[in-house]
């Protein structure tokens, strides 16, 4: 018996995301009218010393879905599943994995001009799922030896190495090579291996470049990231990123050897299989997306927006030291103690607010037990949100299609660059992770999202039920049908919809900024500096109408234009918030949010916090 | 996974313990199986390989890159000494040279016709590895590490800064529960390990490294002592490579909070001998904390280790406020998910504080405390 790789075959999969401290086991069921998601197991992730394998986590979270099911999943041998045969209650048709284990695929990039080669070759590795280490470059403003000195320290599973339109100069290009063998930095698995090198870059110097790198690394030459000044190429770096995770990276991982032998599917960086299921659902859609998921340790943000030239394109960024837990202190230190009590609804003290969290930063495993620190543990959520979208916008950028000639080319390029992320134009944005997913109240889910992405115009919101994404997108490279139907019906939760106005100084003195609709019925109004709850009579599909009061108020549609658009609600209904963005706060900020929590339900009425 | 008790720290007064010292590349194990060692003998030895500098020849001499080969005084893999010429060029009929010196010592690796650049390659560094701890070598992996055992006491801290030192440990006169000042710290205490109090002030932790403390290990610490301590603040825990000439450790946590007795207690029955320390701290999987390690010596008497788990009976430490801190007993373990003041729900348990006050906290929010014991 083999595993069915055949979508109109398949009924039952189980697939697994092996994380850095838990390891996920969903089970995907076709059911008479649609897949669904079914059950769930996990366990710690057995990847580190004493176990130092893979597998035993992932059986151990087997045998939960195993035991939960009542479904004949695990049994000894070589490889630990009961496949489906006769009886369609038994066994499993596939296994397919994801894994962020050890630190998930970490790379170095490097390239010749910052923001032309080396960001590309920057998307090129958080697309395949990477986290970048370093990103040099030759015009960097450092000296060779900092250069050297800073490659020298670090152990990348991977780099990539760029430079150069195709048919352009040559020796800069050979130049970042010559620092890497300075540097001679170590992979990070297999100390007598070669260091993975791909190089994308200009197609002249590849045969130099390999000469240079061949003595001290495995070099894969790929077609450039950049061959023309006005396009990228990202894909052909992004498959030679994933072999080199599967040859150099998992196969040298504790137990992945043996995991992969398991699956007939190639397991996937988990980062880069939730890009693929959010670009599957943006493209299904045709919406704007913009996808958060903060962990403990990391915040990654996914966007799929339109370009100039009206074609989605997908961003994923990774902010290495953003989260709730292990960096919860790095927001500390990034976003500054005032930024993050400006979000609270009560007067924290400075020393105690950061005491607080340096003591969350120690024993990450424990839990907010009073609202108080709760608050506070949302009010870092806002800034890791803030800061983690500051750092997504600064690499999301859309390329001029015009193509300039002559010799300021480069020059040019940089003011033919422009930030693909549009708020006003943003459909929806999907929150994921433990503080978002597990927030106790889902209103608490939506503020979080609303005040750290600093939304615009009209936003659906939702969240990710049980963080099934990575799982999802491996799935979708099997079945991209069943995929879609368990990411909406299970996966995705709606909240409801923001809508916020953006208006100047001259919207009249009316303090009244728009009136809003749903299926033709008046909701209600949204005033200036106010943020409000609307409350929809159901949840589902409906069409939201926003009619702005004056014409220099932008809803989402433009300055003074109506907004009108069938949307997904859910149970926090309209939250309209009456904030200018960005939103200018007062000396006294916990009392005005004190009074935005009341507003939206967060706090009671009558409460004196 | 429904288990989500934070692992209490260990404490113990005796204990067999194992450190494995790798040599970051192959090289020579300079000890052999049964050899006894002390924290400071240097047992395995590698060559790191020296750094390259690059020369730019060819914008010095003001030619083409490629016609830097033809300029070359040395040869690829010649040794060179610093200041020696290795490139020259003549200009109009002789009379004017330029020249490229070596700016360092080293061996010729390459000449780039593509960047007129000049590799020059420093000659390796010997790296020696230390014991750490004070032991006997038990397995010795050819070329790469060694194991040592150790008969030890082994105390583990919560978070500390600054990496592995060796020092003579050394008791504050004052009580666990009595905050540092710069006047709690004696002068004599050059190499030593300071151990005492809690919530050191500024000046206390510099006094104490100004007069040449290895190592300060204490109850709490203030995050404004930490920041001004370093210089800079620590945004993941991830420490060790701190460059502080004293590290510290903190055995219960930020703010205010007084070491545990039985952590000050087992400390304190190694006073004087030599001990190592490391601060290096890894919240992330695979979790390193802090530790103290002091070879068992014939004074130290031993205080009996239970090793337990979670169960009605047990002392607990409240690790998240509101009862950040306290201490006490638990008295009942609910089976059902409870929901508490956030709205949550989730496993708690009950317990009496020692204070009196019977509260009920999440699970996740309790470590185990070891039974308290008089010495014997």
């Amino acid at each position: 018996m083999t595993m069915k790789t055949d979508p109109n075959k398949l009924r039952t999969v189980l697939v697994t995301d092996c994380g850095s401290t838990t390891t996920k086991a969903l089970l995907f069921e076709r059911k008479e009218d649609r897949w669904h998601q079914t059950f769930r197991g996990e366990a710690p992730t057995t990847v580190e010393e004493p176990t130092a394998d893979v597998t035993i986590g992932a059986v151990n979270a087997f045998t939960e879905v195993q035991e939960l099911s009542a479904r004949a999943i695990v049994r000894e041998g070589e490889v630990p599943f009961v496949l489906t045969e006769g009886d369609p209650a038994q066994g499993i048709d596939l296994y397919l994995s994801t894994s962020s284990a050890g630190g998930g695929l970490q790379m170095l990039v490097a390239g010749v001009v910052h923001n032309i080669t080396t960001e590309s070759a920057e998307r090129a590795a958080l697309g395949a799922g990477a986290i970048v280490m370093e990103a040099v470059s030759a015009d960097d403003g450092r000296e060779d030896y900092e250069r050297i000195e800073k490659i020298r320290h670090i152990k990348p599973d991977i780099v990539l190495v760029t430079g150069g339109v195709d048919g352009g100069a040559t020796s800069h290009v050979v130049e970042v090579a010559e620092t890497l063998v300075a540097a001679s930095p170590r992979p990070r698995f297999g100390d007598t291996l070669k260091l993975p090198v791909i190089y994308a870059g200009n197609a002249d110097a590849a045969e130099g470049v390999s000469s240079i790198l061949s003595k001290r690394a495995h070099v894969v030459v790929v077609p450039n990231v950049r061959p023309s000044l006005e396009r990228e190429n990202l894909g052909p770096a992004r498959e030679a990123i994933h072999e080199f995770f599967l040859s150099h990276v998992m196969s040298h991982s504790p137990g992945y050897g043996k995991l992969m032998s398991w699956t007939p599917v190639p397991i996937m960086p988990t980062p880069a299989a939730v890009g693929d299921i959010v670009q599957m659902y943006a493209k299904q859609t045709g919406q704007n997306v913009l996808c958060v998921d903060i962990g403990g340790a990391t915040t990654d943000v996914f966007s799929v927006f339109q370009d100039r030239a009206g074609e989605h394109i997908f961003n994923r960024t990774v902010s290495a030291n953003l989260g709730m837990s292990y960096s919860v202190a790095n927001v500390l230190v990034e976003a500054g103690v005032s930024n993050i009590a400006r979000w609270l609804p009560f007067e924290l003290a400075e020393t105690d607010l950061r005491d607080r969290l340096r003591n969350k930063m120690i024993r990450p495993t424990s839990i907010p037990q009073t609202l108080e620190d709760l608050w506070l543990e949302q009010a870092v959520c806002r800034e890791a949100l803030r800061l983690s979208l500051d750092h997504h916008r600064s690499l999301a950028i859309g390329l001029e299609g015009k193509r300039e000639k002559g010799i300021g080319d480069v020059f040019k390029q940089a003011s033919d660059r422009y930030e693909l992320v549009d708020m006003m134009k943003l459909d929806i944005a999907i929150g994921s992770g433990g503080v978002l997913s597990h927030a106790p109240s889902r209103m608490q889910a939506a503020m979080m999202l609303i005040e750290g992405f600093g939304l615009q115009g009209v936003t659906q919101l939702a969240v990710d039920s049980i963080f099934m994404m990575p799982h999802l997108g491996v799935f979708a490279s099997i079945h991209p049908e069943g995929a879609r139907e368990i990411f909406e019906n299970d996966c995705l939760i709606h909240l409801g919809a923001s809508v916020v106005p953006v208006y100047s100084a001259k919207k009249g003195r009316s303090n009244t900024l728009a009136h809003v609709l749903c299926d033709g019925q008046l909701l209600g109004m949204i005033q200036v500096g106010k943020v409000s709850r609307l409350v929809t009579k159901a949840t589902g599909r409906a069409v939201l109408r926003i009619v702005p009061e004056h014409a220099s108020i932008d809803v989402g549609a433009g300055p003074g234009e109506e907004f009108e658009r069938e949307i997904m609600l859910g149970e926090c209904g309209v939250i309209c918030d009456g904030r200018n963005r960005p939103i200018v706060f007062s000396e006294r900020c916990a009392e005005a949010q004190s009074q935005v929590f009341k507003n939206v339900g967060l706090i009671a009425e009558d409460s004196c916090v | 996974m429904s288990n989500a008790l934070t692992p209490a720290l260990a404490v113990t007064s005796r204990t067999t313990l194992r450190r494995r010292r790798d040599l970051p590349i192959p090289g020579e194990i300079l000890v052999r199986e049964g050899d006894v060692v002390q924290g400071s003998h240097v047992v395995a030895r590698a060559l790191l390989e020296g750094e390259l500098r690059l020369v730019r020849a060819a914008e010095l001499l003001g030619i083409p890159a490629e016609d830097v080969a033809a300029a070359l005084k040395v040869r690829i893999d010649d040794d060179v000494t610093e200041g020696a010429v290795i490139a020259e060029v003549r200009g109009l009929w002789g009379l004017f040279k330029s020249t490229v010196l070596a700016p360092m010592s080293g061996r010729i690796e390459f000449v780039s016709s593509s960047t007129g650049h000049i590799g020059i390659r420093a000659p390796s560094r010997p790296l020696d590895l230390p014991a750490y701890i004070t032991g006997t070598v038990v397995v010795v992996d050819p070329n790469r590490s060694v194991i040592i055992e150790s008969e030890c006491t082994f105390v583990q801290g919560i978070f500390g800064v600054g990496g592995e030192r060796q020092g003579r440990v050394r008791i504050l006169s004052i009580s666990p529960t009595t905050a540092v000042t710069e006047e709690a710290i004696p002068s004599d205490i050059s190499g030593s390990i300071v151990v005492g109090g809690h919530s050191p002030t500024i000046g206390a932790l510099r006094k104490a490294a100004a007069l040449g403390a290895v190592g300060f290990i204490t109850g709490s610490l203030d995050d404004r002592a930490l920041r001004e301590y370093l210089g800079y603040d620590i945004g993941v825990a991830l420490t060790g490579d701190e460059a502080v000439s004293m590290a510290v450790i903190i055995t219960e946590g930020f703010g205010s909070l007084p070491m545990s007795t039985r952590t000050f207690d087992t400390i304190k029955l190694v006073e004087g001998e030599i001990a190592s320390i490391n601060g290096a701290t890894q919240v992330r999987a695979g979790a390193l904390r802090p530790e103290f390690i002091a070879p068992r010596g014939s004074s130290a008497s031993a205080l009996p280790c239970h090793g337990r788990g979670l169960d009605v009976g047990e002392r607990i430490r409240v690790i998240r406020v509101p009862f950040f801190g306290a201490t006490g007993q638990i008295t009942e373990l609910p089976h059902d998910l409870e929901r508490i003041e956030t709205g949550a729900h989730v496993r708690v348990l009950r317990a009496i504080l020692d204070d009196g006050r019977q509260v009920t906290v999440p699970r996740a929010n309790v470590e185990l405390l070891q039974r308290e014991a008089a010495s014997t």
